[in-house]
């Protein structure tokens, strides 16, 4: 544990705390400009976050400890992966815990977490959306653990920070055929996993099409505000997972303040050019049909399996 | 054969209606002749005449034969005994119509397949007929009589997801119940009928220009279709005639109504697909036809123009104006069909059959979109329309043909509006006499039709001898059209209803009155 980490892990999940719903904010009042309409500003999540914790708490009867732990936890496991992963320094808090598959495994945690509080709930509703949700995860999983493999094959590794390391010595590669795949292999993993158009519609009020919305459906207040809060942040972490893996440029590699700074602003940046380009597609996009998302993210797969083939075939 | 019983002075049919008064056990009878002659069944009506109950069926001719195409079944009946037999086996709406008859008048349909409730809900106490004279005050609502029939299904995997009465969205109350296996659709019952306000009962007894604020509010998207077809009904009942002028104004102010829902309409169902931009820019057209609608009548929603005897605008809307929102329409409805996603999830969803269209009775761009030609404009003009029918270029019954069947009529309406607006230079009207109602002599009746934007409705008034209305029966498209969207539905997944569900847009108020 170094210095430099030890910084890392408390303003990479402070940043990210601050920032996720300001960066919601930023995408809807794009999408809103973009359609020519006027928007809520970019601080309105964080308003609405506001409203939702000043009011009573809230649960239905019948609903067991699953149901009031899972928002807990989806934070909880976020704010984790906050802190160990190279967001801001290139160094983490927790060496160890620093590792793909850990974290992509702490992520689907708060997924299944709020897929069995929708089940907890007992409507039909909440049952729906888990099962949803759960034929999206269990197609993404796959997908993002080869494209992981892919990026760790040329380092020997599959430790976050010495992925990044690797790829700020030589950002080169991230233009051979492998990295790209990856790239957009992980790109249409967030997509789903974050639950954005074409595969969900966070902006809908139509239960019944809903996925993510429809297994939070029971949640009011306090506990509303952190499942909206967790939901914010992982977007954040999925899009700063992407920008570092292939786009470290910027981030601190020592101890200064100076450096700290500019690894503050480069990771901010980063992940709102992405989330503005985000929003922005979702401009031109429609929902699919749900029976097509299947075959959205098998496309992805092949994407990542082809990624795995040429990091080991070519590179 | 036209029978005038002067003991019966409500009978008194109006111009262009035969009417007969027939025995209970005649009643197939009639009804099979007139189904089997190309006729359809626009509106079944119980009345109370006090001292005798009396069922009225409403047949309609859907060609071109002017003297013959509207007749009348007058059923008197036992006030102690009042059953009818059922026509269910003939027409599917009949038996709708006969269910709705039953709960409000306690008039039964012998052997009806389907006798259960259809308008009361299992709390309103069993025995109580609201439309009756002496039902009074609705009574408390008491236990349920009995739990509300669902249909079970039952198997391997199937769960039913219960859905409303209270939604998401700011939507009309209606509940459905899905029958589900996966996601795929086995059987869904839409329980409807949360928002009875009594409005047939609210008519009886006003004055026919007190009544105009009635007709306005009973669906709120169709003042114009309501108050149209009301005032044609007391036109019809009265024997007044209507200048030319007035009724191209009236057709005016229908063409905009079904310009400013259609549009919402299409803005809607890109919306439901998530495919957002196209709903903003539909609402931004929505609210320049809106704009227009208040300098043309006075009122956003067009209310206020269309009074028994005539119409009265303000201004004419401009052709020109209009044709631009046209291509601004047609814009949006390439953009959206050039959309391969949003097509994809329009082509082939939901398909409703020409021959499900037919059998059910619909309506309106429903059952345009299943290649039927109905369309009161054509079939029950109160005016020549200046342009020929519309020929749709879709109309496999799905979605799509659904969206370009509004598409394609908005256009026509349009052209139908600069036309309109040509023959009448610059004519406004002027404000209608009071029309003279008689009174002392016998009362009248009359039958309005008028095709509404979602499709041909009926109103069929009966006066009193003091000249105020005695009986007034509301038939929205909407009720023809109802039973249609669970038959499209079947093998749909559910995250596709909510887009169904708009492609119909039935009205939930103009269905339970």
């Amino acid at each position: 544990m170094t210095p430099l980490g030890l910084v890392g892990g408390v303003v990479q999940p402070l940043l990210i705390l601050a920032g996720s719903p300001l960066l919601l904010g930023v995408m809807r009042q794009i999408r809103a400009r973009l359609e020519g309409r006027r928007g809520a500003g970019i601080g309105q999540p964080w308003r609405d976050l506001r409203k939702l914790m000043r009011k009573q708490r809230i649960t239905p009867r019948g609903t067991t400890e699953v149901f009031r732990v899972a928002p807990v936890l989806l934070v909880a496991t976020t704010l984790v992966v906050a802190v160990v992963a190279p967001f801001v320094t290139i160094t983490s808090a927790v060496g160890p815990v620093a590792d793909l598959f850990a974290v992509v495994a702490l992520l689907a945690l708060g997924t299944v977490a709020v897929a069995l509080a929708g089940l907890d709930t007992g409507t039909a509703f909440g049952g729906m959306g888990a099962s949803r949700e759960t034929t999206i995860l269990a197609l993404v999983e796959p997908t993002l653990l080869v494209a992981i493999f892919a990026l760790s094959v040329r380092v020997g590794s599959t430790n976050l920070p010495a992925i990044v390391s690797a790829t700020l010595e030589d950002p080169g590669q991230v233009l051979s055929s492998a990295s790209l795949l990856a790239a957009v292999a992980l790109m249409i993993v967030i997509v789903a996993e974050t639950g954005r158009l074409p595969v969900d519609n966070p902006a809908t009020h139509l239960e019944l099409t809903m996925v993510h919305e429809a297994m939070v459906l029971e949640y009011a207040g306090p506990d509303l505000a952190l499942i909206e809060l967790g939901s914010a942040m992982r977007l954040s972490v999925y899009l700063g997972l992407l920008a570092n893996l292939f786009f470290p440029i910027g981030i601190a590699t020592e101890l200064s303040v100076l450096g700290i700074l500019g690894g503050v602003v480069a990771f901010a940046v980063k992940v709102t050019v992405l989330g503005a380009a985000l929003a922005t597609t979702e401009v031109f996009l429609a929902k699919l049909r749900l029976f097509r998302v299947p075959e959205l993210l098998a496309g992805s797969f092949l994407l990542a399996l082809l990624a795995a083939g040429a990091s080991y075939f070519l590179g | 054969m036209t029978l005038h019983d002067p003991a019966r002075p409500a009978a008194a049919a109006g111009r262009s209606r035969t009417t007969r008064i027939i025995a209970p056990d005649e009643l197939p009878r009639h009804a099979q002749a007139l189904l089997g002659g190309g006729y359809r069944i626009a509106l079944v009506a119980g009345h109370d005449d006090g001292d005798a109950l009396r069922a009225v069926y409403l047949f309609t001719a859907t060609g071109e034969r002017d003297a013959e195409s509207r007749v009348e079944l007058h059923v008197p009946l036992d006030p102690g005994h009042p059953h009818v037999p059922s026509l269910a086996a003939l027409s599917f709406p009949a038996g709708r119509f006969e269910r709705e008859m039953r709960d409000l008048f306690g008039i039964v349909p012998d052997n009806h397949p389907l006798p259960q409730r259809l308008v009361r809900h299992f709390h309103w106490p069993r025995g109580w007929y609201p439309m009756l004279a002496e039902a009074g005050d609705p009574p408390a609502f008491g236990d349920l009589d009995e739990p509300y029939p669902f249909r079970t299904v039952e198997g391997p995997g199937v769960y039913e997801i219960p859905v409303g009465p209270v939604h998401a969205g700011m939507i009309e109350p209606g509940h459905f119940r899905f029958s589900v296996v996966g996601e795929t659709i086995l059987n869904l019952k839409a329980r409807l009928w949360f928002v009875h306000r009594g409005i047939e009962k609210l008519f009886q007894g006003r004055r026919v220009v007190e009544a105009l604020e009635l007709t306005e509010r009973v669906s709120g998207d169709t003042a114009v279709g309501h108050t149209l077809a009301f005032c044609l009904a007391i036109e019809d009942a009265l024997g007044l005639d209507v200048p030319r002028a007035a009724g191209q104004r009236r057709a005016v102010a229908c063409e905009l109504e079904r310009l400013y829902n259609h549009i919402t309409d299409l803005g809607a169902l890109c919306n439901d697909v998530a495919h957002s931009i196209l709903n903003s820019q539909a609402q931004r057209i929505r609210e320049q036809l809106l704009r227009l609608n208040e300098q043309v009548t006075g009122h956003r929603l067009l209310r206020g123009a269309i009074r028994p005897g005539g119409a009265v605008l303000r201004v004419l809307p401009d052709p020109s104006l209009l044709r631009t929102i046209a291509e601004d329409i047609a814009e949006v409805v390439a953009l959206a069909l050039e959309h391969s996603v949003v097509r994809e999830r329009f082509a082939g969803t939901a398909i409703l059959t020409r021959q499900q269209a037919t059998d059910i009775g619909t309506l309106g761009y429903v059952a345009r979109a299943s290649g039927l030609r109905i369309d009161a404009r054509y079939d029950h003009p109160f005016l020549s329309t200046p342009i020929p029918r519309p020929e749709h270029s879709h109309t496999g019954g799905d979605v799509l043909a659904r969206f370009c069947v509004r598409a394609e009529e908005i256009a026509h309406s349009v052209e139908v509006i600069a036309g309109l607006v040509a023959e009448l230079d610059g004519d406004l009207g002027s404000a209608p006499p009071t029309p003279a109602v008689p009174s002392g002599g016998p009362g009248s009746s009359g039958v309005g039709i008028v095709e509404g934007w979602r499709g041909t409705i009926t109103h069929r008034i009966e006066l009193d001898a003091g000249g105020r209305l005695s009986r007034v029966k509301i038939v929205d498209p909407s009720f023809f059209n109802w039973p249609a969207l669970p038959v499209a539905l079947a093998d749909t997944i559910v995250p596709d209803f909510p887009l169904v569900n708009k492609s119909f847009n039935l009205s939930y108020a103009g269905n339970d009155l």
